[in-house]
């Protein structure tokens, strides 16, 4: 046995064929202990810490964090026993580089794909809608294919046939599912008909055993999968070459179906405001002016948190969440803020906003902007959002009607602050004025309120000061 | 900890005064026997007016603190090898021990118990080798004891199941005349606060009752059934609901292995002297994950988890035994390095488990096969055999 061991990655969930490393815990030429963190993974399930299987010394990082990795596939070497002067050279060729290639012998280990289809589509172990394989429990991974062992005799199938899934066409099926039954699939078999081909003409657009009939009449050889392109122009191509496929997965398949959750359960409404701010962004400037505020971060969103807070405290009914038999009326407001990051949408939120003073605010806003940005976002800080405010105008935009995240019920979306010319007192000035749009769920909430709401959040900002000394 | 009778007593309903020690500061309906600080509190008063003591000797008390540390570094020790692939899947029982070490230690021999899948501290009360439920979790056997052997019964991972059971056992345990008597035999279920909303475990309580069954209802409520809240599972304090179906409920602090040891001890006396069913609800906190493949920060905060922190159950009984001097460093180090020698033993023992053969599945299914297994058993061997290279 080698002093050199290898770890593979392991399943860490129950089904799962691969992991993304956040983070090395360790480096190269690192003495570790037995069960010592050595790295983060996250799964589809869990971001878990790996501890070391073997004390010794690291002697290479085969993946960079931010890499997903193969289940099986070696992520670290370990020199099981350094103290044992230098290694030969048959164990591994320069000791302690960085990122090498695995070992002749791991790589020897990775398998041949197999053929698909030994695993109907939809079925455990099958593929499923959006390219992830379906288990027991939970969403599981994406595919990629399985590992086994070659069968004698026969040919490996290149690995590149396998994962070309066909397009979404047709009712019949999305991703990888197609609706047939049982007695139908083994006609398509039995014709060599490709199911997968095939638009369903059947109920929910399910394959007809008429459909795979007609398509294997239409078929010259019965063994060549039908294709159905009505033999397109040579000159423009329409197909997968010129169609870009990106798997959906990590924060844009939660911002997907949260919004899918959200918009087809809350019944929205959006109204919209627009007000004049140039007396708020006046005193802003005044604030940035003053010693104690030298060195906070002042926006404009500040604003707009601050008053969306005071005028929770005058509706509080805006803050509330629909449970189905009852309303749940929160006495705590924990601010969401959208905040766009390389990770795609994130909404973590301030816990307890409606506490914080006007500097706890800033600051608070301060921490959770840098915190998203360097992607260091926990999930406890994204959940419990009570009410949320989204600042489209960062992109240079007026409004929108945002969708509500899922529990709250309601969202303000802040537009860009422009210079408009703006009737002030009596005349045509050049203001800067800004518009404001408000969602809310509109079985809690009704027009009255929330239009009472919302003109609160643009009374305020149109004149801070006054609505502070009518209010508080 | 020694065998027999550690001098636990409790005296029987009497409407004794609540100023005793009903429980802690913070929650009147908790009986706590020792505090999170590591305080002794002398008696605690139940709901229905029991009063628990629990007086050990110094060698018991140390014993105890000796099983949590090995319960809870072989649980580690699990848990590790599951991240590095060498068990399929693994429950923690990390921040259960007390409740798990204190009603383990109560059970005497005769009495049965019927685990949930995280039982393992209960388990290594019963003797049993902390190896046997590794094969099951590393999928190399079925799980290893035998349940009649150590009177401890399979891991059951259907939620709520082995309350069914354990109801059927104990009213067979009544029905054979085992009962009546200070050696009558009692049982014990063990399930969580995610279990009781199940249809399984409201049928036990109604069985049990009705039969006069000994069985104690043990509900660690660990306040998560897997993500799920407690808020979500019940209006009222699970204890409670025992009074619905006719038999006592106590909430002990899961995290004081003194009261889960005092109550457990007196639910199971009343059940074997024919007194019948209890429920005690053990009020502590999974400080892990539900498995292996469940990531907690995605539904609870860390300060929540940091309040639980604080009501460790070792640290109390840590400090309480250096306080009254029970025991000093030497010992604890002693314990730390038994813990550590007997989790790198299990480790060595899970590496070198034997994988069966894919073809022995057939083996266990009838015990004298059949015609239609001896086909698919042979058709399975063809499949394997098409495959290049060795056997798995």
């Amino acid at each position: 046995m080698s002093r050199i061991k290898e770890f593979n990655l392991p399943d860490l969930g129950e089904g799962l064929t691969e992991g993304e490393i956040l983070a090395w815990l360790v480096k190269v030429g690192d003495v570790i202990e037995l069960n010592q963190p050595i790295v983060e993974v996250e799964t589809a399930k869990a971001a878990v810490e790996i501890p070391a299987k073997w004390a010794g010394q690291v002697q290479a990082i085969f993946h960079p964090e931010g890499a997903t990795v193969e289940v099986g596939t070696p992520i670290i070497a370990i020199d099981t026993d350094p103290g044992a002067g230098p290694i030969e050279e048959s164990t591994t060729g320069a000791p302690a580089a960085d990122l090498p290639t695995p070992s002749a012998a791991s790589l020897a280990a990775v398998e041949i794909a197999p053929e698909e289809g030994m695993v109907e589509p939809g079925l455990i172990g099958g593929a499923a809608p959006g390219g992830r394989t379906a288990v027991l429990v939970g969403y599981g991974p994406r595919t990629t294919a399985a590992k086994r062992r070659p069968r004698k005799g026969a040919a490996p199938v290149p690995a590149q046939g396998a994962t070309s899934a066909p397009a979404v066409n047709g009712t019949g099926r999305t991703g990888g599912l197609v609706l047939a039954k049982p007695p139908v699939r083994k006609l398509a078999k039995d014709l060599g008909v490709d199911l997968s081909t095939l638009t369903g003409s059947g109920p929910l657009g399910s394959i007809t055993r008429e459909d795979v009939q007609r398509a294997a009449s239409a078929t010259p050889a019965a063994a060549e999968p039908l294709t159905v392109s009505p033999a397109a122009p040579a000159a423009a191509s329409f197909g997968a070459d010129r169609e870009q496929r990106i798997p959906v997965k990590g924060v844009r398949k939660l911002t997907a179906e949260n919004m899918s959750r959200s918009a087809f359960t809350a019944p929205h409404v959006t109204e919209f405001l627009t007000v004049d701010v140039t007396r708020a962004m006046k005193a802003l400037d005044r604030l940035r002016e003053r010693r104690e505020w030298r060195d906070v971060r002042v926006s404009p969103l500040l604003l707009v948190a601050k008053a969306v807070l005071l005028a929770v405290k005058r509706y509080p009914m805006v803050n509330s969440t629909w449970a189905g038999d009852e309303i749940v009326v929160k006495d705590y407001v924990n601010l969401g803020i959208a905040a766009a990051t390389e990770r795609g949408l994130i909404v973590p939120n301030i816990k307890d906003a409606g506490r914080l003073s006007l500097r706890e605010l800033a600051d608070a806003m301060t921490a959770l902007v840098q915190t998203a940005k360097t992607g260091k976002t926990s999930p406890a800080d994204m959940s419990g959002g009570t009410l949320t405010i989204t600042n489209v105008g960062v992109f240079g935009v007026d409004t929108g009607t945002p969708i509500l995240p899922p529990g709250e019920s309601a969202i303000l979306a802040f537009g860009a602050v422009r210079e408009m010319p703006w009737v002030h007192k009596g005349k045509v000035k050049p203001r800067l004025v800004t518009t404001l749009g408000l969602s809310f769920d509109h079985r809690i909430i009704d027009g009255e309120l929330g239009s009472k709401f919302l003109r609160d959040v643009g009374d305020f900002l149109a004149d801070p000061e006054a609505a502070l000394l009518a209010w508080t | 900890m020694a065998k027999g009778d550690p001098g636990v007593t409790t005296r029987g309903r009497r409407a004794a005064p609540r100023s005793k020690r009903a429980a802690t500061a913070g929650d009147p309906e908790l009986v706590q026997l020792l505090t999170p600080e590591g305080e002794r509190i002398e008696s605690a008063i139940g709901p229905d007016g029991t009063e628990y003591r629990a007086d050990f000797t110094d060698e018991e008390y140390r014993g105890l603190y000796r099983d949590l540390v090995l319960v809870r570094k072989l649980d580690a020790e699990a848990t590790a090898l599951q991240r590095q692939g060498e068990l399929g899947l693994w429950a923690s029982l990390l921040g259960q021990e007390a409740a798990q070490v204190g009603s383990g230690r109560a059970l005497r021999t005769q009495d049965m118990a019927f685990p949930t899948y995280r039982e393992h501290g209960v388990l290594y009360c019963r003797g049993i080798d902390p190896i046997m439920p590794l094969g099951l979790f590393r999928g190399v056997d079925q799980g290893g004891w035998d349940p009649n052997e150590f009177k401890f019964n399979m891991y059951t991972i259907v939620i709520g199941a082995q309350t069914l059971h354990a109801t059927g056992y104990a009213m067979g345990v009544a029905m054979d005349g085992k009962t009546g008597s200070d050696d009558g035999e009692a049982v014990i279920a063990y399930f969580g606060d995610g279990a009781t909303s199940q249809g399984d475990v409201n049928e036990s309580f109604v069985w049990a009752s009705v039969f006069n069954a000994p069985l104690v209802f043990f509900c660690q409520n660990n306040q998560y059934a897997i993500s799920e809240p407690l808020e979500r599972q019940t209006r009222v304090p699970l204890y409670q609901r025992a009074g619905g179906f006719g038999f006592p409920g106590v909430r002990v602090d899961g995290n004081d292995v003194l009261a889960s040891y005092a109550v457990t001890r007196h639910a199971l006396d009343n059940a074997r002297h024919g007194q019948g069913p209890s429920l005690i609800e053990a009020y502590t906190y999974r400080m892990g994950a539900h498995t292996t493949s469940d990531d907690p920060t995605r539904y609870r905060i860390a300060s929540e988890v940091e309040a639980w922190q604080a009501k460790d159950p070792i640290a109390r009984m840590k400090a309480f035994l250096t306080r009254q001097q029970i025991a000093d460093e030497s010992f604890f180090a002693e314990v730390d390095e038994q813990a550590r020698a007997e989790s790198v033993h299990l480790r060595e023992r899970v590496l070198n488990m034997p994988n069966p053969e894919p073809v022995s599945m057939f083996d266990h299914v009838y015990p004298n096969g059949s015609p239609e297994l001896d086909e698919q058993r042979a058709q399975f061997a063809k499949y394997m055999e098409s495959f290049e290279g060795s056997a798995h």
